[in-house]
């Protein structure tokens, strides 16, 4: 299938009708998410964007093979490196960079922030910076779900930093004896902050600790968004039709530092340098020049389209408004004039 | 009206809750074929069924994060910690998530959860389960911190926490659950932030909640005895707090002494005597004291625990001593 970067790229709901993913939109969505956290980057560096920033870049193939394969009301619970899962939803790229820059237009009127994202009418239920604190909460929606008897599932994205964390382990036991329908992404980009998981964890295998909970557990690239699109599809179907949660292990490498203050003293260059060779953007780009599939002219196209997404999205935040100071005190309660 | 138990004026909200709203489940430890630590539940399973009534792991942590997803999702869950002590294997999610959605996603998200634990001490449990931690919730903005005293404010508290939109730590007083009063039959809502004037008085304010009430009653009857007539106030919630109730009574009586089972530094005590001088600096004639707990691990002994709590003699002594002045 031939195709050029002019035609409307597939919406992600069409793709998950469909059941097989669109390969170029899913290369679309990786530009979108690589390219706006490039201009973040440059954003924090202009001192537009404050606070904490951790960049998705080297890890798109996970949100955007696992959210292409989601149903667009499946809730999404994830971790504070959460722009790509907020990006391959289909959050406002201009609401997402307003948040970033602390805007009344950000998606939560600059109260969040980069770690605390949300987007309820997209079921976008938080971005959290406790680490494994938000996976009992992603138990409660999917418990919610179960409850009222939908076939609505819950997908939480965690780090490997989260395996050895109490809740973890709490979370995985709860979902498992009770079958609720939530699937468990651990993003395994081998650093938890600059911690090697080698060396803090009994045991590396992610996927394994949850086989030990009674849950069909497997591992994948998490560098190959076709291969993340697959397995979610796959566990996804499981999960919705009643058999209980599920856990995949993305492998993958984040090619920034932790964040912004990151000096990355704990991983070598070479190190580094091995993981982009496996850029999930490249491989995925030179594989569809490979097979004809895309012109090398439309690739830079699409190219194109994402500097401009992420332009118009910078532009959007910057001419935006900061939230008025008379709201400080707002919506710590519900409040009378509330709906 | 009829006399029920603390622990049934609990129960028959809980039940109410059950019958009349299909959103309301309750989960926690032993809660279901156990009936209940405290056996406020007692039977519930058999009537409603394991989707309403779930016995959980003793994993405080989700059980609570479990709530509170399950209420962002439209659902209305009652979550028990069977005590105050092991809430705190659940602060991460009470602090971190519960009382921080709504202002965090900018109001797209709110946490109608009720999380209800026993507190208090008293009855020889050891360092471990004797602890009177409201003052930390109460601290946090973002919850709603209730303490009922008796079983009328037990029924029409809980009715009010199961409809607010927010957070609420109900927080039930373990020596309370045998407690008779009088209670309506039909439901009826107390509303937060309003305390009760327990009993009228003119030459100093007794505050209490929860236990710590009842000393402070019991104390007032003794000064009675003594011809000192004191004003005692049952907060019934920490937050919101009664600020106008405090104040109109000490503007009145011109003194304050604040009863609590709490340990003394950085308590709640420490609060509602700021608050006083903040704002009726002027109309004191003796400094706001405290009666509070001592500042130690709780014994085991009887007799060390009952030293380590405020005693009425205590609150007796103290309120002689400031009206005497």
């Amino acid at each position: 299938m031939a195709r050029t970067a002019d035609q409307p790229p597939a919406s992600i709901e069409q793709n998950a009708t469909r059941g097989t993913p669109d390969p170029v939109t899913l290369l679309q969505t990786m530009m979108n998410i690589r390219r706006f956290e490039e201009k973040a980057a440059e954003m924090y560096a202009r001192g537009k964007i404050k606070g904490f920033l951790h960049l998705y870049i080297g890890q798109e193939a996970v949100a955007t093979g696992a959210i292409a394969a989601l149903r667009l009301d499946d809730y999404l619970v994830t971790h504070y490196r959460e722009h790509g899962h907020a990006l391959a939803r289909g959050l406002e790229p201009g609401r997402v960079m307003a948040e970033l820059f602390g805007k009344s237009t950000g998606v939560t009127g600059g109260r969040g922030g980069s770690m605390h994202l949300f987007d309820i009418s997209k079921s976008f239920m938080g971005g959290y910076a406790i680490v494994a604190g938000h996976m009992p909460l992603a138990c409660g929606l999917a418990l919610a779900e179960q409850y009222k008897g939908s076939d609505r599932i819950v997908a939480n994205f965690i780090g490997d930093g989260s395996v050895n964390e109490g809740e973890f382990h709490e979370a995985l036991n709860l979902a498992s004896v009770w079958k609720l329908p939530v699937i468990f992404i651990c993003e395994n980009n081998l650093y938890a902050m600059g911690t090697a998981m080698r060396r803090v964890s009994a045991l590396v295998e992610v996927y394994k600790r949850a086989e030990a909970y009674g849950i069909d557990a497997e591992q994948v690239d998490g560098m190959d968004v076709l291969a993340v699109h697959e397995a979610v599809t796959r566990l996804a179907a499981k999960v919705r039709a009643g058999g209980g949660p599920a856990f995949l292990e993305a492998i993958c490498f984040r090619f920034r530092g932790h964040s912004m203050a990151d000096a990355e003293l704990y991983r070598t260059k070479g190190e580094i340098e091995r993981w982009r060779k496996l850029d999930p953007i490249a491989q995925l780009s030179h594989r569809l020049i490979a097979d004809k599939t895309i012109s090398a002219d439309a690739v830079a196209a699409m190219q194109a389209r994402s500097d401009e997404i992420a332009a118009d999205a910078v532009r959007f935040a910057d001419e935006s408004p900061n939230p008025p100071l008379e709201s400080l005190t707002r919506h710590v309660y519900k409040e009378p004039a509330d709906a | 009206m009829p006399e029920i138990t603390y622990r049934e004026a609990i129960r028959q909200v809980l039940r109410y809750q059950l019958l009349n709203d299909d959103r309301v489940f309750l989960m926690g430890e032993d809660i279901g074929a156990y009936g209940g630590s405290y056996a406020v539940t007692k039977g519930f399973l058999e009537e409603f069924g394991e989707k309403r009534v779930k016995d959980t792991p003793i994993a405080e942590s989700v059980i609570v994060g479990a709530g509170i997803g399950a209420a962002m999702a439209g659902l209305r869950p009652m979550v028990e910690l069977m005590t105050i002590n092991f809430s705190l294997l659940a602060m991460d999610q009470i602090v971190n998530n519960a009382s921080k959605l709504r202002y965090m996603s900018n109001n797209q998200v709110s946490v109608p959860l009720v999380i209800r634990m026993a507190g208090g001490a008293g009855s020889q449990l050891g360092a471990q389960h004797s602890q009177s931690l409201e003052s930390w919730y109460a601290h946090v903005p973002g919850l709603r911190v209730a303490a009922p005293a008796t079983p009328y404010d037990a029924k029409g508290l809980l009715m009010t926490a199961f409809e607010s939109q927010d957070p609420v730590i109900f927080i039930e007083h373990t020596a309370l659950y045998p407690m008779k009063g009088e209670v309506p039959d039909e439901p009826y809502r107390l509303p937060f932030g309003k305390a009760d004037i327990a009993r009228a008085g003119k030459d100093v304010t007794l505050i209490g909640y929860g236990g710590s009430f009842h000393q402070a009653f019991r104390a007032a009857t003794r000064l009675a005895a003594d011809g000192i007539d004191a004003e005692v106030i049952n907060l019934r919630t920490l937050s919101p707090l009664d600020t106008e109730a405090i104040l109109a009574s000490v503007r009145k009586t011109n003194r304050a002494i604040v009863i609590e089972d709490d340990w003394q530094f950085g308590g709640f005590g420490g609060e509602i005597a700021a608050i006083i001088q903040e704002h009726a600096f002027d109309d004191l004639d003796a400094p706001v004291m405290r009666c509070s707990g001592a500042d130690i691990p709780m014994p085991y002994n009887g007799a060390l625990e009952q030293a380590a709590l405020p005693q009425e003699a205590d609150i007796v002594r103290l309120a002689t001593s400031m009206v005497q002045r």
